[in-house]
């Protein structure tokens, strides 16, 4: 065993750090040959780092050498970083040997690109195959698509991998010709959206045999970069929602941007912007599980969320003719858009009223959180609350009003941020 | 006044459940033989473990319960803090009286409070999944302790099993001193006689009986978690909500930096 891998790892975690899709769910992949390791279902967070971000893989770069010049990316041709490359075998290795102690899931593998993207990739690909094929390896492999990587490197790496994914970073054209000039948009969408292709058409062939091989069961993802450039909250979401409904996407990755560059084509920022990522993801997170339309969360007037409330209550707030909902009637969509009430409880409450009416006593030993919800629900036509503030004062009432509120807003916040994860 | 002592077993819970029903007699309080205190009071009733009987009991909740239900019966069981034999025995008497499903009634305390304890007991069965470090010893072993807040072991050893089908792995328990040992063809319940499992390696293991390259991968573990990290994000609290102090004892990311 020689120090020189410890050498690498440090600096290939270091420059993978900035992607932030880290999870490890969604996979089929099941031991089946007897081999090691097992990627069905949920995937686990093994540790947490200092951030307080789930480490589930072994995230790295095969190598930080790169021919472009992106400039929001440490790897940038122009960075004066030291550079260095891993081995197949010295990735395969980490892997297994991580793995079979039960640090991680499985791995992440992205690079930067080395001489061309498809020398680049075929190499991401061999990492893949050798996991599989000669250490019978089920646990997880998410690959990085390389931009301008072909059709056949991207298909055969949908083989092997549980995870496709396509980095689009900058949420428009226009900010991509400006900060990654070598790169386009359409570049970027033809990969994704020949994976959507072959997901579709491994889903088919699988319904007519049973031995269809697998296309990254796990499907593609992306990641966008918040906080660079100058995009409103709106376009970003715009741009997801249509990458979910267009690109089946399972995920979009939102990536507060850390300034590790002083590159002169950059906005100017010295703090990752937390707070408004968190934003996103929670109505990232509207979007996918609790029904809202982007157009309900933000429009002409909104084009950015509000930074001090989450967004389910910002629409709520916007949106009073609504409410009060009665908690023992209302569809369970309504009660899903009542702020502070999550789908755990909007589910126990569904349960519970079959078998009698519910009171305010019963929610609270049910652990729902009323702090919010009080303004918004009746129970049996009786409410905790006067129902008779303006929104104004209701949104001063919430954030300033008793007590804790705010900071329990801001718990709040980052326990959404982590379902994200 | 009725006091049920029993073997401390889930079986033997079950057969109380049977035998009350038989002489429709209610327990006061139920415990397990060896805490039982004789009482002045009342008439104390020794139940032996029958399986037959204890079948019974479970075959009349299957019919009565979804899977997640009886789950939740047996994770309160293994949640092993004190009453939790009375709130099985409520359960599931409930259960047998009511002419319709009681599932889902959390207007109902006890039904409420189990599914409760099921969440707890849940959570921890993740965190084991997730915290568990095996430490490779010389001879081919991949060996990890644990102390868990409740009784969880029988509860993981189906997911390592999947995962880890192809090396020798064990995982002791050292507060209730029992452990699994899976030796590539099986899983067995050990204690500490069993040769998979010295008793020198109850607790941790000493590095003289690792494996050559452990010690390297250890360190490299730690490289890898030290340069995930973001520092400009740095968020302290956060961190421990997910890693509360008591599980960084199992966490090589945890301990001081190898050299
Ligand atoms: S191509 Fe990728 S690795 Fe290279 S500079 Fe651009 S973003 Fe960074």
């Amino acid at each position: 065993m020689n120090d020189k891998v410890i050498g690498k790892l440090k600096i290939l975690a270091d420059a993978a750090k900035y992607d932030v899709s880290c999870s490890s769910s969604g996979g089929k992949r099941k031991n089946e040959n007897k081999g090691l390791g097992n990627a069905e279902g949920m995937g686990i967070c093994h540790s947490y780092t200092e951030d307080g971000r789930c480490v589930s893989l072994l995230k790295i770069l095969l190598t930080n050498f790169c021919i472009y010049d992106c400039a929001y990316c440490v790897t940038r041709k122009s960075n004066d970083v030291q550079r260095t490359a891993f081995t197949v075998q010295e990735v395969v290795d980490l892997t297994i040997n991580f793995y079979r102690r039960n640090y991680i899931e499985g791995l992440f593998l992205s690079s930067g690109i080395f001489k061309d993207a498809d020398y680049t990739m075929e190499r991401l690909v061999r990492v893949a195959k050798k996991l599989r094929q000669e250490e019978k390896f089920n646990g997880y492999i998410h690959l990085k698509t390389i931009p301008g990587a072909s059709d056949e490197l991207i298909k055969e790496a949908g083989l092997y991998a549980d995870r496709l994914s396509v980095n689009i970073e900058l949420p428009s054209e226009k900010s991509l010709q400006s900060l990654a000039p070598e790169k386009n948009y359409s570049e970027i969408l033809l990969p994704m959206g020949s994976i959507k292709d072959q997901l579709v058409q491994a889903k088919e062939e699988s319904r007519l045999f049973k031995a269809t091989p697998k296309f990254a069961p796990a499907g593609q993802s992306t990641q966008l970069i918040v906080g660079a450039t100058a995009e409103s909250d709106r376009q970003i979401l715009q741009l997801s929602d249509q990458l979910y409904k267009v690109y089946n996407l399972k995920r979009v990755y939102y990536s507060g941007y850390v300034p590790v560059s002083t590159d002169s084509r950059l906005s100017i920022i010295t703090e990752p912007p937390i707070i408004r990522e968190n934003r996103i993801y929670q109505a990232d997170w509207l979007m996918r599980f609790y029904g809202f339309d982007v157009k309900e969360i933000l429009d002409d007037a909104n084009p950015n969320l509000d930074l001090d409330i989450d967004p389910k209550l910002g629409w709520a707030l916007r949106n009073r003719y609504f409410f009060p909902v009665e908690i023992n009637t209302a569809d369970y969509e309504m009660i899903l858009r009542v702020p502070g009430i999550g789908v755990k409880s909007a589910k126990k409450i569904i349960s519970a009223r079959r078998f009698a009416p519910l009171h305010f006593d019963h929610l609270r030993q049910m652990g729902v959180v009323l702090k919010r919800a009080k303004y918004f629900i009746t129970c049996q036509t009786k409410s905790l609350q006067r129902q008779d503030f303006d929104s104004e004062q209701l949104r001063r009432r919430i954030l300033f009003g008793e007590g804790s509120v705010r900071s329990a807003l801001l718990t709040q916040q980052l326990d959404l941020f982590q379902r994200a994860g | 006044m009725y006091f049920y002592t029993y073997d401390g077993s889930f079986e033997g819970l079950l057969t109380v459940v049977f035998e009350a029903y038989e002489r429709k007699a209610w327990p006061t309080a139920i415990e397990p033989e060896q805490l039982a205190q004789p009482s002045m009071f009342g008439e104390t009733v020794r139940v032996i473990t029958d399986e037959g009987k204890a079948n019974r009991v479970w075959l009349g909740l299957k019919k009565r319960l979804s899977v997640s239900a009886l789950e939740s019966l047996y994770y309160t069981y293994l949640w092993e803090q004190s009453g939790f034999e009375r709130l099985i025995f409520d359960y599931t008497r409930l259960v047998f009286d009511s002419p319709e499903s009681v599932e889902g009634n959390y207007t109902a305390p006890f039904i409420l409070q189990v599914q409760q304890i099921q969440k707890q007991v849940h959570r921890e069965k993740h965190r084991m999944e997730a915290f568990v470090r095996f430490q490779k010893t010389a001879d081919g072993l991949y060996y990890a302790s644990i102390s868990p807040d409740f009784n969880v072991l029988p509860l993981i050893v189906r997911h390592f099993e999947k995962r880890y089908a192809d090396q020798r792995w064990a995982i002791y328990d050292t507060s209730r001193r029992y452990g699994v040992y899976y030796d590539l063809r099986a899983t067995s319940f050990v204690q500490l006689e069993n040769p998979g499992v010295t008793p020198r390696q109850q607790s941790k293991l000493n590095a003289d009986q690792y494996d050559e390259n452990e010690t390297h991968y250890q360190m490299l573990w730690q490289v890898y978690f030290d340069h995930v990290n973001i520092p400009e994000r740095k968020n302290p609290k956060l961190h421990l909500r997910h890693i509360p102090k008591r599980y960084w004892k199992y966490l090589s990311e945890k301990q001081p930096r190898l050299q």
